[in-house]
């Protein structure tokens, strides 16, 4: 089923953390597997900051392997080394939990490349790199990932999150949303529907050089909408050619560094309700999510089929 | 197991072709039998007092406390209920099966006032997926926008969003009327069954796809029609039961309903109208 949410404050910032999980709690009985935020947050943007996993959580529920902690460790060295071959300039490094870590750096080449290599290390997935997007994702509900990664205390623009319910892969944080869109820097997707062409869309994709991390048919939109962008589309065209080159039912947000969209398949079968005001957009799965942040009366609508909107910051 | 035996006693309704097998013997289910008195009583039924009104603040009540809370008021013989604070929680005000002055103050979640059966519903925000699913009787008006599925299977009773509403709406209809003061998404009227729809705004693609027999009226734009539906000339009586049906609703006072396109089925299934003369009564 999963829930999604997405909120944007337009000219101004929020304590965007804790009204994204309040959102994403009220949702928590359409996903409760994992749990996962996109930031948009008030960093200088002088750097990038980079968050990158060394291992899976393998706690309750999760469908991961078990492993040995003191491998993180050796995969965290291998990583800081790879970052020294390419001429990546650390300038601040925090372990967040024994297999995920958020990195503050400056890099000035393709991004593509780096990624590639750093990936290339095994079990190493970088979950996002942008100048403001902070991309947490990880098992349990709203609540336990915010609590987890300190997350109460993020201000910024807007966010977009996710509450699985795994269906089609693992319970792990390579299956969890929002999937980075790699290899732009502060692009994020998450997505609640079931698209039926993943493997077709996927082949083609990879023989033009993209990559995949995990088999969640999600993941698809993500690389699907970079790779138009990467061709110079922007990306209210890319979400538009999405209707017609994405087969199944899905809604689905996806933000960049100063914009917030959401598209709705053309069968507009699964849920999404949409606030919209001057000052705040906010959509949801479900009203309750809406309301959890905006608690008075409000007037809310379904957008229709094959809809697409774009805001800005 | 339950044993199906020839009853010989006929009553009205078996003499006209139904109900000419009974089941004797063990199941869970429970069937109506008339010489049983106490199957005469209809749960869920109070004598209540319009006039006897009581505000339920439900903010901190999940959707069954709320309904119990619902249901209680009516035994205590109150008429009419303000819901406070409904804060798009889902399956509120579900399964009244009474007369009652139902109204909600602020918004509903999914599967609001689904399966209801007399009431007259008020509801002065928007309501989600699902509104009034399988409604006998009764009527609803919602003052805002409406979800998908708005309408799904209802057999019965007015429906009335004075917003726009999303996809679906009258999804496997059975009877009944729809009214919507705005516009309505894709797959209006899918796989609709009897009653009639009235969309004053515009629809979006595949109107009545698969519909087997019903009207739907549409005043503004058509996305496209569906599978099996066509347009129908418009007569004198579709106008005057439309404008009726509008004063009803309190919406398009000035609305020029002899401008809108009538659709039906086009494809006529077979066997679809051989229902028993009770059945049909039951369906329209």
């Amino acid at each position: 089923m999963c829930g999604i949410a997405g909120l944007i404050h337009r000219g101004k910032s929020s304590n965007v953390g804790n009204e994204l999980q309040a959102m994403l709690q009220a949702l928590k009985h359409r996903g409760p597997d994992s749990t996962g935020y996109a930031l948009y947050a008030d960093n200088d943007g002088e750097n990038f900051i980079m968050r990158f996993k060394v291992g899976e959580n393998v706690g309750e529920g999760s469908s991961s392997v078990n492993e040995d902690e003191s491998v993180y460790d050796k995969r965290k060295e291998l990583v800081d080394s790879m970052l020294k071959n390419l001429g990546a300039k650390v300038i601040k490094e925090e372990k967040l939990t024994p297999y995920s870590y958020r990195y503050e750096m400056k890099y000035d080449e393709d991004l593509m490349e780096f990624s590639k290599k750093i990936e290339s290390i095994e079990s190493v997935e970088i979950l996002s790199i942008g100048k403001s997007l902070e991309l947490i994702k990880d098992l349990g509900d709203a609540q336990a990932v915010l609590d987890r990664y300190d997350l109460g205390k993020v201000t910024g623009t807007h966010a977009i999150g996710h509450a699985r319910m795994a269906t089609e892969s693992g319970v792990d944080i390579k299956s969890a949303h929002p999937f980075w869109g790699y290899p732009f820097s502060d692009v994020s997707v998450v997505h609640n529907g079931q698209l039926t062409n993943y493997w077709n869309n996927r082949r083609v994709l990879e023989n033009k050089g993209m990559r995949f991390m995990s088999e969640c048919d999600s993941e698809l939109i993500a690389v699907y909408l970079a790779e138009k962008m990467r061709n110079g589309a922007t990306l209210e065209e890319g979400m538009k050619d999405s209707l017609s080159g994405l087969d199944g039912v899905f809604t689905y947000f996806v933000a960049t560094k100063d914009s917030l969209g959401m598209a709705k398949d053309t069968m507009a079968a699964k849920p999404l309700v949409l606030y919209e005001s001057d000052e705040l957009v906010a959509m949801g799965s479900e009203e309750i999510a809406i309301r959890s942040i905006l608690p008075h009366e409000i007037d809310t609508y379904d957008p229709f089929d094959g809809e697409v909107k774009v805001w800005q910051i | 197991m339950a044993n199906i035996k020839t009853n010989e006693n006929k009553t009205k309704a078996q003499s006209m072709g139904l109900h000419s097998e009974v089941l004797t013997g063990k199941t869970q289910q429970k069937f109506f039998n008339p010489d049983e008195a106490e199957n005469f009583y209809y749960w869920g039924t109070y004598d209540v007092d319009f006039n006897k009104r009581i505000d339920l603040d439900v903010n901190d009540l999940d959707c069954k406390e709320a309904n119990k809370k619902i249901d209680e008021l009516m035994s205590q013989g109150y008429g009419t209920i303000v819901i406070k604070n409904p804060q798009g929680k889902h399956s509120l005000g579900v399964g009244v099966l009474n007369k009652l002055n139902l109204i909600f103050e602020g918004s509903l979640g999914y599967f609001g006032v689904g399966s209801i059966d007399g009431p007259t519903v008020r509801i002065n925000g928007r309501v989600g997926w699902s509104c009034a699913e399988n409604m006998m009787a009764g009527k609803v008006v919602i003052e805002k926008n409406a979800g998908s599925c708005f309408g799904a299977a209802v057999r019965g009773g007015d429906l009335i969003c004075k917003g726009s509403v999303g996809a679906r709406t009258g999804i496997d209809q059975k009877g009944g009327t729809i009214i919507v003061g705005g516009d309505a998404g894709a797959f209006t009227g899918f796989m609709m069954q009897r009653g009639r729809i009235i969309i004053l705004g515009n629809v979006g693609i595949n109107l009545g796809d698969s519909m087997y027999d019903g009207t739907i009226y549409v005043g503004g734009k058509i996305g496209s029609f569906g599978s099996d539906a066509i347009e129908s000339p418009m007569t004198k009586s579709d106008i005057d039961w439309i404008k009726r049906k509008l004063k009803v609703a309190e919406i398009g006072e000035n609305f020029d309903v002899s401008k809108m396109t009538k659709v039906v089925a086009g494809k006529k299934l077979w066997n679809y109208d051989a229902l028993e003369p009770t059945e049909k009564k039951g369906a329209i």
